[in-house]
């Protein structure tokens, strides 16, 4: 096969497959915090169904005002715990990573 | 046909480029299973506008104590293999 790809071409299809690669890892991350809840067997680890447990004690017909009330402040917080989590966990590893060497 | 068209400085660049993407990812997953295990445990009221200090509290101490827990198992379970070595 004598296709021989230009440098610039080449440059380009890199960029092409980081970004698409970057995408995809967004998407994933982003789908694993809304939906998966079913990965850990003992927990229910995204704020739907925590939420939906905590603020839908006794589903009625339909949503209630205050439940939805409750359901957009518990995904406020969801969200807010996920960045203390985070902020913990980074701070003990990087901790580990200095101690260790 | 995708192979030939990299050469060995940009493979070793894409392939550095995967495994930085794919640790992060694998810090995410951690940090998200994390939050439901420490949320379960420490979100007990009803969710209001802000954490009460106490739930700020107990979810950092709980990130720490489940880091210290999965050590200490570790060097738990490698006395054990020493143990039963030295009566073997």
């Amino acid at each position: 096969m004598g296709t021989s790809t230009s440098p610039a071409d080449m440059a380009a299809k890199k960029e092409q497959i980081m970004s698409s690669v970057k995408n995809e890892i967004a998407l994933a991350n982003a789908q694993e915090l809304m939906n998966v809840c079913h990965r850990m067997a003992h927990h229910t680890t995204c704020p739907n169904e925590s939420c939906f447990s905590k603020c839908v004690t006794k589903p009625g017909s339909s949503l209630s005002g205050s439940e939805q009330t409750c359901l957009s402040r518990c995904l406020d917080r969801y969200m807010e715990a996920f960045n203390i989590v985070s902020r913990t966990y980074i701070t003990r590893i990087s901790r580990e990573r200095v101690e260790g060497q | 046909m995708a192979e030939q068209q990299f050469d060995e400085t940009t493979q070793k660049e894409l392939s550095n480029f995967l495994e930085k993407e794919q640790a992060q990812a694998r810090l995410h997953t951690s940090i998200h299973k994390f939050t439901g295990l420490c949320w379960d445990k420490c979100i007990t009221g009803t969710p209001s506008t802000k954490f009460s200090r106490g739930e700020e509290a107990c979810l950092t101490n709980c990130v720490e104590r489940f880091l210290d827990t999965s050590l200490f198992m570790v060097k738990q379970i490698e006395n054990q293999r020493e143990r039963s070595q030295f009566i073997g």
